[in-house]
């Protein structure tokens, strides 16, 4: 009899314990959660603060930054560098907003992540005044429309989307969305798109005259159609090896950003299609939650050194929105510049570009889009 | 704190019991032993199981914050959506798909256990352990071993083209049968093992009596062997079945973004759209349809429980 | 006998289509080229460059203390609750909580323990990894050390109680040395288990602390193909080592004993 008494009540006892357990420390560290809830108001930083107290996480792409970085910081500014490294934006999204403080100080993200960011009260206001190699920016630079001013971004990188191909395997070269989306039979199973929804949309939403903005249900409809007529036909995805893919000739003519795509093989070129595309921008931004937000300052500004900033342009072939550390590299790239089209765009060509930018909450109708295409069988 | 056994005599473990299993001896100590051996792990497993399945379960009842996270508003759309067809056939596709895999792999994984069982010992180890060895390398890594195999230009191509099977390479990636083989290839192992340990324990003498009674090899198999390593065929298919449905990592790598499973749709939902809401709803999704195959699994097991307490 | 034979296709067929990928993989590591396709000549450059790669390192030794922090708890937790459900309890409630980890699919815990870490506020680092591996973890350990108990001899542990010794006395002389193959091998499952993980991890990581299959992955989808294929060929060595030594050691512990 008393076994049955035991073994009914101890679980539920431990049960009790249990769950107390999790109530107190939910109770426990809301309260202490209270003092980073999100707010406008900039925190008042220290200009004099001694940065050699202060350490920095950055969170960034894989190759997206020179690999000795940590040491020129260290041996620079005075401070540990620590890289995490993020695949996508949506998986840097997903730890910086899952948590309180995801223990990242600096983030590179597209602009219309950083806007997510912004307008959900998680990052810090920028303090320009610390940041005096800004005015090494273009001045177009502080007219992309996710941040007009750079009030929380700095852009790191800049560019556009277009399509990259192999002038050898492709008859007639590409000039429309048009020709990555209804390719030439004998490209069959060699065209590649990104998954990544906005981009997925656009080349689709560009052909119809749409703005790759645009929240109208039935542009967006149709845009679904003619991506799922592209799937149907063969279509392959692929975010993220197609130059590779384009370099060992296992795809012909793909959707690429400009720097992804390889022109340094003399057979690979990209073309920005004639209905035009986008403009986009990796940036960076200072988390609310950082404890070392002078020193992330002074990191933003270490970036925008002419000789620290080139160093993107010269090595992964982005083009950097930073005057002075383009025409540096112009003075000692002169040959890799002639040869690389998409580095010869000029600013005023890229703004040309639509800028994406966040949709809130009408950016769930491209999530359900990419869902349609990539489950339509 | 006494419990009857505590005053019942030492020897009394030694007397038969009317229970199934041994009779487990309780004579360790009161409550407080209990608690002490019990306690750290069931408080374990309930802060970070229990109350995480109750978030997950919870949480399928409220709005998404526009950010992530949830807003305590009840509402019964996430539901809604679950029905809605897009989302519905993802689910009702990932079960097939599962299913599918599962048979293949009991299609070759019963056999192979069949002629491993009756292996001599020192052989039988050496397969065995080769069975599992696979699982010691990286997961990620076996399964896009197979986009090196089946691609253009790849292993199983070349091998065709250079048969005069074919004129030009096939493609092979990117398809369901591509998701299926990354899916049987990771997962063969655990259909083989429990099969295994079922037939070894098959007495032989059921086999060779059938025999000689007159049974041909077929009938042998389906009336007296099948139906006593079924318990092991069961336990492999749930072992197989389960991994599959929730799989996110295979249908990527292998399936190019031209097939998705509900494991992306519920991994999409919480990196992507930070929408945790529906992503716990289809999660509720998988653990019905897990649930139910446990409750087929249970009933099939009573139903064969006649030949099982024979044996036994 | 044709109906003998037949049944010998899908045996070697297992085999087969179990290591095509693996003979695949191991013969590319050594290939002097970057074609994943075209075999050039040998070559140990990808182990070279393997060495050098920080992340990969950095990677490996996080999984490391994952799986030995995770195998700790899990060990400690997994054999307490053996004892204690073979010992102490009867309820099949608890049998079930017992082996849900091990039937839950992966990615439904990884969700519900990031909706967890969220709602409790807890900072994501190698700790919340190390606590969520714990959960099957110790799962396994008590499911292994439960079938080494179910076959032990309880009459040593009434004895030792006969004679006066405490429960603690008892547990600690007579029940753990009788278990020790049992909790090794459960140790062992853990570890490995935790070492090749990766759906938990992915969710519950920092992204300062990535866990070795996490570095994979991102390897995987940026497709760094000889790398990639050079380290599944040390991890096929080491694992077939660890298999080989634990073999020779059973083998001596059997004869010892």
């Amino acid at each position: 009899m008393s076994r049955t008494r035991y073994t009914r009540h101890l679980p539920a006892a431990v049960v009790a314990a249990g769950l107390a357990l999790a109530l107190a420390a939910c109770g426990g560290s809301s309260t202490s959660a209270d003092g980073t809830a999100p707010s406008a108001a900039a925190d008042q930083l220290n200009p004099n603060a001694d940065l050699s107290k202060q350490s920095l996480t950055m969170s960034i792409w894989p190759d997206y930054s020179p690999k000795d970085l940590p040491q020129q910081v260290q041996q620079k500014l005075g401070f540990p560098l620590k890289v995490a490294l993020h695949d996508t934006n949506e998986m840097a999204m997903a730890k910086l907003t899952a948590n309180a403080d995801s223990g990242v100080d600096v983030a590179f993200v597209s602009g219309q992540y950083a806007q997510a960011l912004n307008e959900q009260g998680l990052l810090e206001p920028l303090h320009p005044e610390l940041i005096p190699n800004l005015a090494n920016l273009y001045p177009e630079a502080a007219q992309l429309s996710f941040d007009k001013g750079n009030k929380f971004s700095v852009p790191y990188t800049w560019g556009t989307t277009g399509i990259c191909y192999r002038s050898d395997l492709v008859k007639t070269p590409p000039t429309s969305w048009n020709d990555l989306l209804t390719p030439a039979p004998e490209l069959k199973g060699k065209v590649t798109m990104m998954t990544t929804e906005r981009w997925l949309a656009l080349p689709a939403l560009k052909v119809m005259g749409a703005s790759i903005n645009t929240t109208d249900d039935k542009q967006l409809g149709q845009a679904k159609e003619m991506l799922v007529k592209a799937k149907d036909a063969g279509m392959l995805y692929d975010d993220t090896t197609f130059g590779a893919k384009l370099d060992k000739g296992e795809a012909a003519l793909v959707e690429a950003w400009d720097g992804w795509c390889p022109t340094t093989n003399p057979k690979i070129k990209f073309v920005v299609p004639k209905e035009g595309s986008d403009l986009w921008s990796d940036t960076m931004v200072i988390m609310k939650t950082s404890k070392n937000k002078e020193a992330a300052h002074a990191f933003i500004n270490y970036i925008l050194d002419p000789a620290v900033h080139s160093w993107v342009a010269e090595n992964i072939l982005y083009k950097v929105p930073n005057k002075a550390a383009m025409d540096l590299f112009a003075k000692n790239n002169k040959a890799m510049l002639d040869s690389n089209a998409p580095l010869q765009m000029t600013p005023a060509e890229l703004l040309k570009g639509e800028s994406i930018v966040d949709l809130g909450e009408a950016s769930t109708k491209y999530t359900r889009l990419a869902t349609e295409i990539s489950a339509n069988q | 704190m006494t419990t009857e056994h505590d005053i019942a005599p030492p020897g009394a473990a030694a007397r038969p019991t009317t229970g199934r299993a041994p009779r487990r001896p309780r004579a360790l100590g009161g409550a407080a032993a209990r608690l002490a051996f019990l306690g750290p792990g069931i408080g374990y497993l309930i802060v970070l199981l229990i109350v995480p399945l109750a978030l997950i379960v919870g949480y399928t009842v409220f709005r998404r914050g526009r950010f992530g996270g949830v807003v305590y508003e009840a509402t019964t759309e996430n539901f809604t959506r679950l029905f809605d067809p897009l989302y519905f056939d993802i689910v009702v596709s990932s079960v097939r798909t599962a299913t599918l895999t599962t048979l293949i792999a009991l299609l070759i994984g019963y056999p192979t256990a069949y002629v491993i069982a009756g292996l001599p010992r020192k052989w039988k180890t050496i397969a065995l352990v080769a069975i599992v060895l696979p699982f010691w390398t990286n997961f990620l890594i076996r399964v896009y071993a197979w986009v090196i195999l089946l691609s253009g230009p790849g292993l199983v191509n070349e091998t065709l083209t250079g048969a005069g099977l074919i004129d030009e390479p096939l493609q092979l990636l990117y398809n369901q049968g591509t998701i299926v083989t990354g899916l049987l290839y990771s997962y063969l192992p655990l259909m083989v093992l429990p099969l295994y340990a079922a037939i070894e324990r098959l007495d032989p003498q059921l086999r060779e009596a059938s025999a000689n009674l007159g049974a041909r090899p077929v009938r042998t198999f389906w009336s007296v062997t099948l139906p006593l390593t079924l318990p092991g065929v069961l336990t492999g298919c749930v072992f197989v079945f389960v991994p599959c449905l929730g799989n996110f990592v295979i249908p990527e790598i292998l399936g190019g973004g031209r097939s998705i499973m509900v494991g992306n749709l519920i991994r999409d939902q919480f990196l992507k759209a930070r929408d945790w809401p529906f992503g716990s709803t289809l999660a509720l999704a998988v653990i019905a349809v897990l649930v139910l195959l446990l409750f087929v699994q249970a009933w099939a097991a009573r139903i064969n429980g006649g030949a099982e307490d024979r044996r036994a | 006998m044709p109906r003998r034979r037949l049944i010998y296709v899908p045996f070697w067929a297992t085999y087969v289509f179990l290591y095509t990928p693996i003979v695949v993989l191991v013969v590319m590591s050594f290939n002097a080229g970057k074609s994943p396709y075209v075999f050039e000549g040998v070559s140990l450059k990808w182990y070279g460059e393997l060495a050098g790669d920080d992340t990969v390192l950095h990677g490996l030794v996080n999984t490391l203390i994952v799986a030995a922090g995770s195998t700790v708890l899990s060990t400690v937790l997994g054999t307490l609750l053996a004892v204690g459900m073979a010992r102490h309890s009867r309820s099949r409630l608890l049998d079930a909580l017992g082996l849900l980890p091990a039937v839950l699919p992966d990615l439904v815990l990884a969700i519900g323990l990031l909706v967890f870490y969220a709602a409790v506020k807890m900072t994501l680092g190698l700790h919340s990894v190390i606590l969520a591996h714990t959960v099957f973890g110790l799962a396994f350990v008590a499911a292994v050390v439960r079938t080494r108990l179910v076959h032990a001899d309880t009459s040593l542990e009434e004895a030792s109680r006969d004679l006066g010794a405490s429960p603690l006395t008892t547990f600690v002389r007579i029940t753990l040395p009788t278990l020790a193959p049992g909790i090794a091998a459960g140790a062992l499952l853990a570890f490995t288990l935790s070492l090749d993980e990766f759906v938990i991890a992915f969710f519950t990581a920092a992204p300062t602390e990535p866990t070795l299959p996490i570095v994979i992955y991102s390897m995987v989808r940026f497709g760094v193909t000889p790398e990639i294929n050079a380290l599944a060929t040390i991890l096929l060595a080491v694992s077939f080592t660890v298999i080989i030594v634990a073999q020779r050691m059973t083998r001596l512990t059997e004869s010892l004993s």
